[in-house]
């Protein structure tokens, strides 16, 4: 982590590249140990250093939801934190929530419900929906709606999406 | 993004002393607006100090009935702890007002009093902006500014401060913890953030080198009477137009306090103690209400695509004054106004 005092270059500061951190992430439930730079967002990391292409880079600023997933069981935007700051957090995406090659009540109400059409929103839409299950706040499909404002489908899927939530948190309801 | 070094602070007297050596260093705690900053360069740290591990995370109930909020209170936990939404609904009610709960997880309390503006402008690089780089001018003034400020604007910069929770924080006159190299200091939350005047680079009165720490309420919370009425293009998920917080202190038909803030405005939460004064010993009737949002507005000035922010706040106010005054607050997830 060096970095030069300031070239005489009239483009602009040269800096060297600072050397990367170690950072290690139960992912799904397995210790990753990576080698990312600082700026690498956690939603890069998954993508590009451990090929979990699952969680989509919509707008890359926080503002679509594409790339939630769940940190320490919290569900968060992974493009607008770093690898380096989640070091020894347990991170679940939409390729952890089956167990056992069975889908997740979630990922089976998506399909009954038909919850999609391009299915790019579809891996953050669902990641959202288990955090907000797990928060126990929503109640009422108003309280859904409002709670999942942070995932935008652009193909405009909600009401399938919020029967879809519904369903899976009745499941889930019933059976704990 | 940019490039950047990143280190950890062990503690928050080696978070000050971190921040002191490199002038270009910034901390870091929930990310969620300084990182997207980075990522369009408009924040250009070369360090970034993580501060995230720092033991700044509890919420004190305090002898004096006060509470004080740890700076790295994440949103939600604090919109959510049993205290808060007891004693100070209000601020409940605001912070759900805002963002997502995705960011809402993510976003600290005290990184919640530093976000930047989302004026356009700002964002764009490309574009001229007084607050990005200081005397390049500013391109909201004559452009597109149907989000910007009406009140305490200057020619300099109409920028508006984007926090919900810091309108319900100005209503309920909390306090803000600060520790640098001099030691702690408390802030008053009306003198934490400033008016653009001829200096709009700066938002806060927090100095440079100097970390927040925690926020402090007072005991009182106007639990009973309160609201947090939010006007936005989209009804969840967008920045305010207008949004107002309310706290009264009623009985016997008569209003013996009122506390009243608006959001999305101004370059910071507007209060005016001569507004609010108009109400006290008053009754809560409609007719009052108007006049305290007269006064409250009295020196609103709009630019070509906002002077309907005018209008809109003044009904905005007498409806949540009305709200509050009724004790049905304005729900966050059935938006119908009442």
């Amino acid at each position: 982590m060096t970095r030069t005092s300031k070239a005489a270059s009239p483009i602009g500061e040269m800096i060297t590249t600072p050397a990367k951190l170690p950072v290690a992430l139960i992912v799904n439930g397995v210790e990753m140990n990576l080698q990312v730079a600082p700026w690498t967002t956690l939603l890069d990391a998954l993508r590009d250093h451990l090929d979990l292409t699952g969680t989509k880079k919509g707008c890359d600023h926080g503002q679509c939801g594409a790339c939630t997933v769940l940190v320490d069981g919290r569900r968060i935007n992974s493009c607008l934190t770093l690898a380096v700051m989640q070091d020894g957090a347990r991170v679940t995406t939409i390729e952890g929530l089956a167990t056992n090659g069975v889908l997740h009540p979630l990922q089976q109400a998506f399909i009954e419900h038909d919850a999609f059409q391009c299915g790019y929103c579809t891996p953050g839409q669902i990641c959202s929906a288990a955090g907000l299950i797990a928060e126990g706040k929503a109640k009422t499909s108003d309280e859904i709606r409002e709670l999942m404002s942070g995932n935008i489908c652009r193909c405009g899927a909600y009401p399938h999406i919020v029967a879809a939530i519904e369903q899976a948190m009745r499941e889930m309801r019933d059976k704990s | 993004m940019i490039n950047f070094e990143y280190v950890r602070a062990s503690s928050v007297a080696d978070a000050i002393r971190q921040i002191a050596a490199e002038p270009r260093a910034k901390f870091i705690a929930g990310g969620t607006n300084l990182v997207d900053l980075m990522k369009d360069e408009v924040e250009r740290p070369t360090r970034l100090i993580d501060i995230t591990r720092l033991p700044l995370k509890a919420i004190e109930d305090k002898a004096d009935g006060s509470l004080r909020i740890g700076a790295l209170v994440p949103n939600t936990d604090l919109a959510y702890h049993p205290l808060i939404e007891r004693r100070y609904p209000m601020l409940s009610s605001a912070i759900l007002a805002g963002a997502s709960q995705q960011l809402r997880n993510m976003a600290s309390t005290g990184g919640n009093l530093l976000q930047r503006t989302r004026c356009y402008y700002f964002y764009d690089v490309a574009t001229p902006c007084n607050k990005r780089e200081p005397g390049a001018g500013c391109s909201a003034i004559n452009g597109l500014n149907r989000m910007h400020a009406i009140l305490g604007s200057s020619e300099a910069c109409i920028a508006t401060h984007p926090s919900d929770m810091c309108v319900a924080l100005a209503a309920l006159e909390a306090k803000v913890y600060v520790s640098g190299p001099s030691g702690e200091r408390a802030i008053p939350f009306a003198d934490f953030h400033r008016l653009p005047a001829e200096t709009p680079q700066i938002d806060t009165n927090l100095r440079r080198d100097e970390i927040v720490t925690a926020i402090e309420l007072p005991a009182r919370g106007f639990a009973d009477h309160y609201t947090y009425l939010k006007i936005r293009d989209r009804l969840s998920y967008a920045f305010a137009l207008v949004s107002v917080a309310v706290g009264l202190d009623l009985s016997g038909g008569t209003i013996n306090e009122a506390r009243l803030a608006l959001g999305g405005v101004a370059h910071k939460p507007w209060r005016d103690p001569a507004a609010e004064a108009t109400l006290h010993g008053q009754a809560p009737s409609a007719e009052n209400f108007k006049r305290a949002a007269d006064v409250l507005l009295r020196d609103a000035k709009g630019y070509p695509h906002n002077s309907f922010k005018i209008e809109l706040a003044r009904r905005a106010v007498v409806r949540a004054l009305t709200q509050a005054a009724q004790g049905t607050p304005q729900s966050q997830s059935n938006k119908k106004i009442l």
